[in-house]
């Protein structure tokens, strides 16, 4: 009887890991580092790492409701990269010399805010039509969008970088309220605005529902279309932010922001237990599926691991993270 | 019983997952030659045991003699190479491959070219496939795509398949589950034509009519225990039930005591875009009335009622509720209109299967808890889901656990209760019983009849002859597509249901 005991003592023990594998994988880089390099544990490099995840974890909150719904967004780095031209052209200093619209005159950081993210949420509404109405499966109609926005964006800035932000534009990303940087505040609100959406909504009801057995939702009277269209005009706002925060937080913009952003916010995503048979995903899993992903970065920069070199590191961690995650949703024998 | 007789042996197994015993010291004795029915209610521990034989979760205690020897499957693989063989319930054809693929994938018979490389032999292939479907009397070219071919074919190309391995024992899971009339009896005849060439059959089934011809002994089961071992001839369906449900089941059907009132639901003239589907269509339903739609698979009956319901286009015809004529584009216009389909394909279209019990009960009624146009009352939801598992005894752990992991009768009454949520006047429920046990069968109908006396309008199609005499007022009868009669409770027999079905053909 102890014997069986202890046995199913360690059963659990071992279902219990399996099941925050994520958690323990964060805990224990973390470890390691640590002891490797003391430093890593400053409140500076940890705020960093903090402040370099929150435009990242906007981006995958975004794209985790076409993943919910067993669909995807690869024009997600696109938009991005939309909102930060788009914030980049229109907030420059009034002085500044290579100013892209010499004529401008000094714009509100709110009111080009909202402006970004009208345009970004109506890529995002044009995806979802295409998705819902013509049929077009999501990994092609993003696809699609993918390219034709990084044209539209090239022809836009006429391929030139563009610089000179002015300061309260740049302060969104450098400044402090209440002694928190203000990105990490914004994360933290959309994150709020994420989970509520998912949590406490008819909306986030049907996006499980659809994800979940997409036929079924139908046959319960589900708005299959409408609900699809909302997810991708949600995600583009969120895109739309995200490009605008990464903007103010570089100083500057090209037509190549945000690339490859999408890859990373999927993978994230998946690494946080969005699982891509869709139907299932919790915010603290993509939270902390961004923040493993950030934080494996910093640590191979801080154990000065050569650049070339981490591509792979990253590559393996997200391949053995979402093996080792994935048990929990395997059947057990 | 000799000893030499036996081909398989399965002897006192023991198998617990945590918390539940699946299966306690359940012995199981299959002989050469013979076709041996597995029953028992779902739950019973039938598939934990035939997946324990195939290795697909280890034993706890207990021992698997195969032709006299002890084995040790590690996985289906394992077992089908020996020689033991399982045809699905759930057949998984690969549809835009042909029969030789399905049959040959993964040991493509192969030659070599200029003695080195190995490449599919092609014309061997075609020859041994030609020579497996005669076998199982299908004149069909083995180049002709799986999804060209009915259920039954399918199935007789897996049961081609299994042959082929050379099996010895081979499994069949509700074989018959979506075979017409005709159908059945062919399966039949196969299955005689394997028994006569050695091969034993474990028949897993919940119709006892069919259990009783085909089947030479049967073993039941209740609750991961093993009940015992009889030749057929001397069961009957009373005394398999008994052993089955463990207690007296006097009645297989509640008693009818709702009474029909004025016509609630027409249907006039409904023809589908499809001319191989349902055409010119009429009947009306009244309140408090259980109308059931008998007919052969592909009589169009599920196609009829999802074009009632929205999921299929409609060319012309009428759709009247209480008086009023309606139109029904889509699913969501049916459910505003206050009807409700529980479909037949459960997991299919029916359930959420990674979501839990409590959202699979919420989703069609989420409105009703929506506060300030915007939060969703959590909740309530709550108190839904634990009040209709409560009304409808679902057994579950709880309202998050995921439905599914629970059994086909406990899903089904969910489904149900995500409708009785809505509190839809019209009820259409296709093939509501299938593939669930006798004890939630019964559930099911006093739900149903519950629902009839609270004045609502019941339709259901069922393929069970018993189940459409057992329970409904009226039944429409259709034949290809078209409504071939109607026959009231009072005068309706299997004969005459029958002879409808087949009217056109």
């Amino acid at each position: 009887m102890k014997k069986f005991m202890v046995q199913f003592q360690r059963e659990n023990l071992k279902n219990t890991m399996v099941d925050n594998a994520m958690y323990l994988i964060l805990l224990s880089i973390l470890v390691m580092v640590s002891i490797a390099k003391p430093l890593f544990l400053s409140s500076n490099n940890l705020t960093n790492i903090l402040m370099n995840s929150s435009i990242r974890i906007i981006i995958a909150l975004g794209v985790s409701g076409a993943l919910i719904t067993r669909g995807t967004d690869l024009s997600a780095g696109r938009i991005v990269g939309v909102g930060a031209v788009i914030g980049g052209t229109l907030l420059q200093r009034p002085d500044y010399a290579a100013k892209f619209f010499p004529q401008l005159g000094d714009m509100p950081v709110v009111g080009i805010l909202l402006l970004a993210v009208l345009i970004t949420g109506f890529i995002g509404l044009v995806n979802g039509l295409v998705i819902s109405y013509l049929h077009v499966p999501p990994f092609i109609a993003t696809l699609g969008m993918q390219s034709i926005l990084y044209g539209l964006s090239l022809i836009y800035t006429k391929s030139q970088p563009i610089g000179g932000l002015k300061d309260s534009y740049t302060y969104l990303a450098t400044g402090r309220a209440l002694n928190v940087p203000i990105l990490i505040l914004i994360a933290v609100v959309m994150i709020a605005i994420m989970w509520f959406l998912l949590n406490m909504t008819k909306f986030g009801k049907y996006i499980y529902a659809i994800g979940g057995n997409e036929s079924a939702a139908e046959v319960a009277g589900v708005n299959l279309k409408w609900t699809k269209i909302r997810v991708y005009i949600l995600a583009g706002l969120f895109y739309g932010l995200a490009g605008f925060l990464l903007a103010a937080k570089s100083g500057g913009a090209t037509a190549n922001y945000g690339i490859g952003y999408e890859l990373e916010a999927i993978a994230a995503c998946t690494i946080g237990g969005v699982s891509t048979a869709g139907g299932v995903g919790k915010i603290q899993g993509i939270v902390s599926g961004v923040l493993v992903f950030e934080m494996l970065k910093t640590s191979l920069q801080f154990l000065r691991v050569p650049s070339d070199l981490q591509y792979v590191a990253i590559g393996t961690v997200i391949v053995i993270a979402v093996a080792i995650d994935i048990r929990k949703y395997l059947a057990k024998k | 019983m000799q000893h030499l007789d036996i081909i398989l042996a399965m002897n006192h197994i023991s198998k617990s997952f945590p918390g539940v015993k699946a299966l306690d010291d359940v012995s199981f004795h299959v002989r050469r030659g013979t076709v041996h029915a597995l029953m028992g209610e779902n739950g019973a521990g039938k598939s934990t045991l035939m997946k324990c034989l195939f290795g697909i979760y280890s034993l706890d205690e207990g021992e698997i003699l195969f032709d006299g020897k002890p084995v040790h499957f590690h996985n289906p693989e394992d077992a089908l190479k020996a020689g033991i063989s399982m045809i699905h319930q759930e057949l998984q054809p690969i549809p835009y491959r042909d029969i030789n693929e399905n049959l040959w994938v993964g040991r493509y018979p192969t030659k070599k070219i200029l003695g080195l490389f190995s490449i599919i032999d092609h014309k061997t292939m075609t020859k041994r496939s030609e020579e497996l479907l005669k076998r199982v009397s299908l004149n069909l070219d083995p180049s002709t795509l799986l999804k060209e071919l009915s259920v039954s074919q399918i199935q007789s190309i897996e049961i081609a398949k299994a042959i082929s391995y050379e099996a010895k024992i081979i499994i069949m899971d509700e074989p018959t589950s979506s075979l017409t009339q005709a159908e059945v009896s062919h399966l039949f005849e196969i299955i005689h034509a394997l028994k006569n060439l050695g091969v034993s059959i474990i028949y897993i089934s919940h119709k006892m009519e069919e259990i009783l011809k085909i089947s030479d002994e049967v073993t039941i089961m209740r609750d991961g225990k093993y009940i015992g071992t009889w030749l057929s001839r001397e069961l009957t369906m009373e005394k398999i039930i008994r052993n089955m449900v463990g207690r007296e089941l006097v009645n297989l059907y509640p008693p009818k005591n709702n009474v029909p009132s004025t016509v609630s639901f027409e249907v006039k003239d409904l023809t589908s875009t499809n001319p191989k589907s349902f055409k010119n269509v009429s009947f009306s339903v009244r309140k408090g009335e259980i109308l059931g739609i008998g007919g052969l698979v592909g009589a169009q009956r599920t196609e009829l009622v999802e074009g009632i319901f929205g999921l299929r286009s409609v060319a012309h015809g009428e759709i009247l509720l209480h008086g009023k004529k309606i139109s029904i584009h889509q699913p969501r216009d049916a459910v505003k209109h206050g009807i409700a389909l529980v479909t037949e394909d459960r997991r299919g279209n029916g359930i959420f299967g990674v979501l839990s019990v409590r959202d699979n009960v919420a989703v069609a009624s989420l409105d009703d808890f929506v506060e300030f146009h915007l939060i969703l009352n959590n909740k309530k939801l709550n108190q839904l889901a634990e009040a209709n598992i409560k009304k409808l005894s679902i057994k579950t752990p709880s309202t998050k656990t995921k439905i599914q992991s629970l059994s086909g009768g406990n899903q089904q009454k969910v489904i149900i209760s995500r409708w009785l949520a809505v509190d839809p006047d019209i009820f259409i429920l296709d093939e509501p019983t299938r593939g669930i046990d006798v004890g939630a069968k019964y559930e099911i109908y006093s739900i149903m009849l519950d629902l009839a006396k609270q004045g609502k309008t019941i339709i259901m199609i069922s393929s069970e002859m018993s189940e459409l005499l057992g329970v409904s007022d009226r039944i429409i009868v259709m034949c290809e597509g078209r409504l071939s009669g109607i026959l009231d409770r009072g005068d309706a027999d299997q004969e005459k249901i029958m002879a409808l079905a087949t009217a056109y053909m």
